[in-house]
């Protein structure tokens, strides 16, 4: 069974773009300089339209998270994490922890990840995270 | 204007639990029938509905009602609250008289249940739904880790909530789970998404409940004892879990708890009897604190000391709540019938001179709030 995918609209199209070439794409607001997620063409916390796409480092921790172990049809058949990531610049996303045995032990909060794409289709690369090197 | 709004009807639907008998709209048909039997009202005697999970329009045709005002606001389970705000806020206007507020979910059985299809170009669609998440289960508890760390909360903290709840379900025989259970009872139940275990997640079970309101001029006229309207609250806050501003503390309950308090004049000391929207057990820890009856971090050692436990100084979730009582997927309507009943004196375990009752609800995954406060007195 295929994963369940997003579907991109007008307002989110550069981040799934991205996503497929192997950048996270974030949105920061040129009047008061903070970043912010999901995207949206206007700053949510100054409402300015005034806003700038950019790349942003693919660094950050983790914050919290759960082990499902009644996984989706389409997830595959063990248990994995779902989880909500910080960004190093200050947003947070949901996403899945690979690259780590998916276990209470291996799954640290405040941990430091390192994003991931892993192509789904033509279109879609999802962002997970895996733990970060070094 | 505090308690110049008073509940004159409730009931919840004939049965509770496993009703494969019922339609989805049937069962907010047959609480609202009991609900006018309860206050002795016809459906001419009605002007105002309220409802979700089925269109207050259909609601309304079905049971005979020509509505003069009207609302459908859907922010989950904590709807109701929101519903009984609005009402008050209506009558108190001079929008309509008396209002019905119904609900019903064929959550366990399925019979007639509107769907929710959720579009892969919605938010959740494409930030949340891609990374497998499914039942609430799997998004409601992605926060409780980053709180169990903040504040050095335990499973078995989880867990002591559930063995409580159940204490209170074991003196309900509407209980749909009264068997005595056990912190080593819960931590070894079935995995569903770690750290939460079966026994720490709600119900699925099959029911409904209405509510009617009138001015508090009229609830003299009514044959069941008045429920005053004391004050009342609400907020919302991101759709999805994971834009939660914070993991250890609900900005919805914060501003709706404040909102509650302030306009019934009441300090915490003040309540009797509360009731927390418990669909997974940490609900009720994040809900004493956010609400102010403690500080952040300290709602575990309540349940350590048994605070709201049979026998404890606040009395909470008396009707076994969602993780024992019912849950058929909207339960804020179960915490409203059981804060009136306890102000009627009616409830099965009943708080002896219990005057003023909180309940507060909570809709989607942490996404909306709702806080009612009543009282017995005049």
């Amino acid at each position: 069974m295929p994963r369940a995918l997003p579907q991109p609209t007008p307002e989110t199209q550069h981040f799934w773009d991205g996503c497929k070439v192997g950048e996270l794409r974030l949105q920061r607001c040129r009047a008061c300089a903070r970043s912010y997620f999901p995207p949206r063409p206007f700053c949510p916390h100054c409402a300015s339209r005034d806003v700038e796409v950019y790349p942003a480092s693919g660094r950050a921790t983790l914050y919290s998270y759960v082990i499902n172990h009644r996984p989706r049809p389409d997830m595959g058949p063990d248990p994995h994490s779902i989880a909500v990531v910080t960004l190093a610049e200050g947003p947070r996303m949901m996403t899945n922890v690979v690259g780590c045995p998916q276990t209470p032990e291996a799954l640290q909060l405040d941990m430091p990840l390192q994003v991931v794409f892993e192509k789904q289709s033509e279109e879609i690369s999802l962002p997970l995270f895996k733990p970060a090197e070094g | 204007m505090p308690k110049s709004i008073a509940v004159v009807g409730a009931a919840e639907t004939t049965k509770l639990g496993v009703i494969p008998d019922v339609s989805n709209l049937g069962l907010h048909l047959d609480a609202a029938l009991n609900a006018m039997a309860d206050a002795g009202l016809k459906p001419q005697d009605i002007d105002g509905i309220a409802t979700t999970g089925e269109s207050p329009v259909t609601v309304a045709a079905y049971l005979g009602i020509t509505p003069k005002w009207v609302d459908g606001t859907g922010v989950g389970g904590c709807s109701f609250m929101l519903h009984l705000r609005h009402a008050a806020a209506a009558i108190a206007a001079g929008y309509c008289s008396t209002v019905l507020i119904t609900h019903g979910e064929s959550g366990r059985s399925q019979v007639g249940l509107p769907g929710y299809p959720r579009s892969p170009a919605s938010p959740q669609g494409q930030f949340e739904i891609p990374f497998g998440v499914s039942i609430p289960a799997t998004m409601f508890t992605i926060p409780v880790l980053r709180y169990l760390k903040t504040y050095g909360v335990t499973e078995e903290d989880l867990a002591r909530v559930s063995v409580v709840q159940r204490e209170w379900a074991a003196m309900n025989p509407r209980a749909s789970l009264r068997e005595p259970i056990t912190v080593d009872d819960v931590l070894n139940s079935p995995m569903i998404a770690w750290p939460y275990r079966k026994l720490m997640c709600c119900l699925v079970t099959d029911g409904g409940g209405a509510l009617i309101l009138t001015s508090a001029e009229r609830a003299r006229d009514f044959p069941t004892r008045p429920v005053y309207v004391m004050g009342s609250g609400e907020s919302c806050e991101p759709p999805m879990i994971s834009m939660m501003e914070d993991f250890t503390s609900s900005r919805a309950f914060r501003v709706s708890g404040q909102a509650a308090f302030a306009s019934a004049g009441i300090s915490h000391a003040d309540v009797d009897h509360l009731m927390i929207y418990d669909a997974f057990a940490h609900l009720p820890l994040y809900g004493l604190e956010d609400l102010g009856f403690c500080a952040k971090g300290e709602a575990k050692d309540w349940f350590r000391e048994r605070r709201t436990a049979p026998g404890g100084g606040l009395p909470m979730n008396t009707n076994g709540g969602g993780l024992s009582y019912m849950h058929s997927g909207m339960y804020g309507m179960y915490a409203l019938q059981e804060s009136v009943r306890q102000m009627r004196g009616t409830a099965a375990a009943q708080v002896d001179g219990a005057k003023i009752s909180v309940c507060h609800g909570v809709g989607g995954m942490f996404a909306a709030a709702g806080t009612v406060i009543f009282t017995n007195e005049a």
